[in-house]
């Protein structure tokens, strides 16, 4: 039997999170810790930490009321420089445990901080079923496309040929693009950015903290050691004019600037393609313009959208790809238990637990 | 329904109903236990079935059983030996008889026993017709024509569905012949059947057909009466371990003042106590179908660091996945309750069989110095209090716990003394509020890791607690502030407190405390977990034949009570049962320097009372020598 229980679809993510009192602001001192941050120089974990300690006063939420939950690898040790609560926990299963937190807990904004290895290798499974669930969080995934804090070996989104430790004569790995990944996942908010894009990211932090369910952000971020200018050919102010994808909501998808500039259209068999803006009139291609729409319930266009990807980065797509409203795994499971709690009449007392211990057969030996 | 025959009087009886996995033998079981536990008799169960929902009909690999012993005092196990089987079919007949005692009684439904269906498990004759039986008192029964026969007025019914209410003819029959009212069976079959009136009408006739059978053939003589047991005044129902386990769980949380939080996956024979909390909404529990064990024990821990009571249930298998969890749980010193309802092992072993070898598995299983405290069951019925000390230890130690259970406790069922509420042990959980050091510039802080002298438990300060605000991991901490810390003095610190901390609970749990009413046994009988019952028959036996022996049984595992040491060296012999290849007498060895004796068994079964009776009596002329 299943029980209409008329959750809200459209609710913030940090709904029933207490606020700080009106006129009360933290800033980013308050939600630096006293501990040395201790990542190599030059990574970009740094721009990252900055952001969120920048970003995060904007929220307006008490600061007991935030959580950082990590796994394992370099960028794990994000919460022990947060002055939050945090929970630096085992390789690949923060989501899980962050469900049981979310669940348990609608007062908490919950936030995991993971990598490509951590989220994608060892944690793929809890990953995938966190977004199939929907759990209300938000997921910071730094993908820099190798295994930075065991030295150097190729991760599941290095690129196919990388030369590393582990692989001298080039990985034979394919590469999960976390995107498409996510979005056959049911993610029903899905994003990437760039560590070096301050802007850029603090946009997409802003909008994942405020969807209700599970947000995925894929953060690209440069490990100067070990695969040092992984992005450059995006960071390139020259280069990136021509392979940056800008996705803006209700905008149709455009690379390139004035005689260069082309246009998304659909293309064969579901894919999408660019086409210059000047030739979309005369190939008849007007209507098959793809303007971006981060509401789709159907992920088949993100997905899309996802795929201009490749290894070459001649395209690489930015921004958010969905952003939809599903129902959350932890507002209903919470809604189940409040429901059979109010159906009995409030929450449980003593008798309530003799009762409940009794069972309905029961039968009495006199003395 | 009552007889109108004479009666003869019994104080105890085995039965044994064995049939085809589609047969509905555990449903039958179920119902005379029910019966028999209103009737007032004292009991105890041993369902057995395979690990296949529905193995090939008729085969071998598809017998499934329910033993039940009921008597007119206190019984302590299931019992070695059916005085009575009901065998539904030849498959069922074959894998039963040898357990089976030379002059006890064996219902036997004929019409299953066909060429083809003997054939099925290798018999080239019938053994009802042929001299096989000629040992044993063999009532041969058409079972399912005359249940056909008697369901004859309902037209709406198939062949197949009439033939379906053979078990419930069987039970019938049963009932006449140890004088059970059948009240309760009809008013279950009216609540299950309810909605399905033809259904529910054919199986209370066959259910009356088979009573009447017993008293109109002349087949069967007298029936017999089993009188109720001399038991402690109070209320009483019938409970297996899973279902005790899990309210036990609930009562925990209820005293401990947190609310309950389960993650957990699908594994036999653990899944009872996931659909018995899934129904505990009402009282507040929320649980959560995770994808995997690692998952759900990741759940259970998220929860924890927010202030609930977290539970993982599991059997062996899923312990070995989520061991890097409880080594993190160990680490981060928050409470955790693990369920382990052991099986047969290694790997997938014998899923739904019993044994007691996870023991090493939970107390050294994981990388590192990483102590858990262990918890074990001893009966059904005492899954109850067990759990709700794990939940004690867990929340007041602020560690993961073990609590084994096994394949025996969790399906097996007796008669349980309901507890008042009010009579429970309360432990509330004190959470922490303040800072409780200063800085090095003399503001409040809040050190993570700073412990209650008495139980060197840290504060348990939960996300939302302004000011309080701090990091935990799997790192090593620092002893005071929980900042990482790579410090030889300080993990040297760490790890023996870590240690010392479970060490510690030994000086809540009581001495562990000796049966001898002689006073002078020089062998005594140790155990642990589901050994309780057939160890503490076994030396009732012996006594009853005027012989001195002493029983001890351990529910805490780690820490040992304080005097353990103390009890193995005041006796000449002391023998350990287990159902593993000495796990238990390995640790004792180890730490008490004792020549401890293993007796161990790895059948899947519990132990037999005569086996273990023998060892002792053995043991008893070894030491008197």
């Amino acid at each position: 039997m299943s029980i209409d229980l008329g959750i809200p679809t459209v609710a913030s993510g940090t709904d029933g999170v207490p606020t700080l009192p009106e006129g009360e602001k933290h800033n980013r001192k308050d939600f630096t810790s006293d501990q040395e941050v201790r990542w190599c120089p030059g990574c970009g974990d740094y721009a990252i930490l900055a952001a969120v300690q920048g970003f995060l006063p904007e929220l307006g939420l008490r600061k007991e009321n935030i959580t950082f939950i990590s796994g394992i690898g370099c960028s794990s040790r994000f919460p022990y420089y947060l002055d939050t609560y945090g929970m630096h926990s085992i390789h690949g299963r923060a989501p899980a445990i962050a469900t049981g937190l979310a669940t348990s807990r609608p007062d908490l904004s919950v936030w995991v901080v993971t990598g490509d290895g951590d989220a994608l290798s060892i944690g793929g499974n809890h990953l995938i079923h966190a977004m199939r669930r929907n759990v209300n969080m938000t997921i910071l995934l730094f993908n820099n496309r190798i295994y930075g804090l065991t030295k150097g070996q190729y991760s599941p989104t290095s690129q196919p040929g990388l030369v590393t430790k582990s692989s001298p004569m080039g990985s034979v790995d394919a590469a999960f693009n976390p995107i498409s990944l996510a979005l056959g996942a049911e993610g029903t908010f899905v994003a990437r950015t760039m560590d070096s894009d301050r802007k850029h990211l603090t946009e997409v932090l802003k909008a994942a903290a405020a969807h209700r369910g599970t947000s995925i952000v894929e953060i690209y971020q440069n490990c100067p050691i070990f695969n040092d200018g992984a992005f450059e050919l995006i960071k390139d102010v020259e280069q990136k004019k021509a392979r940056l994808v800008h996705l803006n909501d209700g905008e149709p998808i455009t690379i390139g600037e004035d005689d260069e500039r082309e246009v998304l259209v659909r293309g064969e068999g579901g894919s999408v393609r660019f086409v210059r803006e000047g030739e979309v009139s005369a190939q008849g291609l007007a209507d098959q313009v793809v303007v971006h729409d981060v509401t789709l319930t159907d992920p088949s266009q993100a997905f899309s959208i996802s795929r201009l990807d490749s290894e070459s980065m001649t395209h690489v797509p930015m921004g958010i790809f969905r952003a939809v409203d599903r129902p959350t795994y932890d507002d209903q499971t919470r809604a189940q238990v409040d429901a059979a709690v109010e159906l009995a009449g409030g929450p449980a007392n003593d008798d309530d637990l003799q009762s409940l211990l009794y069972g309905k057969d029961t039968w009495t030996v006199e003395g | 329904m009552s007889s109108t025959a004479t009666t003869q009087a019994k104080d105890r009886v085995i039965i044994r109903f064995a049939g085809d996995s589609g047969d509905g033998m555990q449903m039958t079981g179920d119902r005379f236990t029910a019966d028999s536990a209103a009737l007032g008799n004292d009991l105890s169960t041993l369902p057995n079935f395979p690990a296949e929902i529905r193995a090939p009909q008729g085969t071998m690999a598809g017998v499934s059983s329910f033993q039940l012993h009921f008597a007119s005092w206190d019984i302590l196990t299931p019992g070695d030996a059916p005085d009575v089987l009901v065998a539904m079919n030849p498959a069922a007949l074959k894998a039963n008889l040898s357990d089976v005692p030379r002059g006890a009684t064996i219902i036997v439904n004929t019409d299953e026993f066909t060429t083809r269906s003997l054939k099925k498990v290798g018999w080239s004759s019938n053994p009802v017709e042929d001299d096989t039986l000629e040992s044993w008192h063999v009532h041969a029964v058409p079972l399912t024509s005359i249940t056909v026969a008697a369901l004859a007025e309902f037209t709406s019914l198939t062949r197949k569905e009439k033939e379906r209410a053979k078990n419930m003819f069987a039970l019938g029959l049963l009932s006449w012949m140890y004088s059970r009212s059948t009240t309760s069976t009809e008013d279950f079959l009216t609540s299950k059947f309810g909605a399905k009136p033809d259904i529910l009408a054919a199986n209370l006739a066959a259910l009356r057909a088979g009573w009447n059978y017993g008293e109109t053939t002349e087949d069967f003589a007298v029936p017999f009466t089993v009188a109720a047991a001399k038991t402690p005044p109070g209320t009483y129902r019938n409970i297996t371990g899973s279902a005790a386990l899990a309210l036990g769980l609930v009562a925990g949380a209820h005293r401990a003042t947190r609310p309950l939080v389960l993650g957990s996956y699908p594994i036999t024979p653990a899944s009872d106590i996931l659909h018995a909390l899934s129904n505990y909404k009402r009282h507040g529990v929320t649980t959560v179908q995770a994808e995997d064990e690692i998952a759900a024990i990741g759940v259970a821990l998220g929860a924890s660091f927010g202030g609930s009571v977290g539970v993982t249930t599991t059997s062996g298998p899923g312990v070995a996945l989520k061991s890097e969890t409880i080594g993190l749980a160990v680490s981060l010193e928050l409470p955790l309750v693990i369920v382990d309802v052991q099986r047969g092992g290694p790997s997938t072993g014998l899923p739904t069989k019993t044994e007691q070898s996870d023991l090493l598995q939970a107390m050294f299983g994981r990388n590192g110095e990483s102590p858990v405290p262990i918890i074990a069951p001893q009966t059904s019925a005492d899954c109850f209090d067990a759990a709700m000390e794990a939940v004690r230890i867990a929340t007041t130690y602020r560690t993961p716990v073990f609590l084994l259970s096994d394949g025996y406790l969790a399906n097996g069922s007796e008669p349980w003394q309901v507890p008042a509420v009010a009579d429970l042990p309360s432990f509330p959980v004190q959470l922490a509020t303040e800072p409780n050091g200063v800085d090095a510039k003399g503001n409040p802080v809040f050190h993570p890791y700073v412990r209650d002298e008495e139980t060197l438990a840290r504060p348990w300060a939960v996300p939302g607690t302004p000011g309080l605000e701090h990091r935990v991991g799997g790192i090593e901490k620092d002893a005071v502030t929980g900042n990482i810390s790579y410090d030889p003095d300080n993990h040297d610190h760490m790890v023996r407190t870590r240690q010392a901390k479970i060490d510690g609970i030994a000086a809540t749990i009581g001495d562990l405390q000796v049966d001898d009413p002689s006073g002078d046994a020089k062998v005594l009988v140790l155990g642990w977990g589901s050994t309780y019952g057939p160890n503490l028959a076994a030396v009732r036996r012996l006594r009853a034949d005027g012989q001195s022996v002493a029983h001890a049984h351990l529910r805490h595992v780690n820490p040992f009570p304080s005097n353990t040491g103390e009890v193995l060296r005041r006796y000449d012999r002391v023998i350990v049962p287990e159902m593993n290849l000495g796990q238990l007498a390995m640790l004792l060895r180890a730490k008490y320097l004792v020549d401890v004796r293993s007796h161990t068994s790895v059948r899947g079964l519990p132990f037999k009372v005569a086996d273990l009776a023998e060892v002792i009596d053995t043991a008893l002329q070894e030491v008197s020598a």
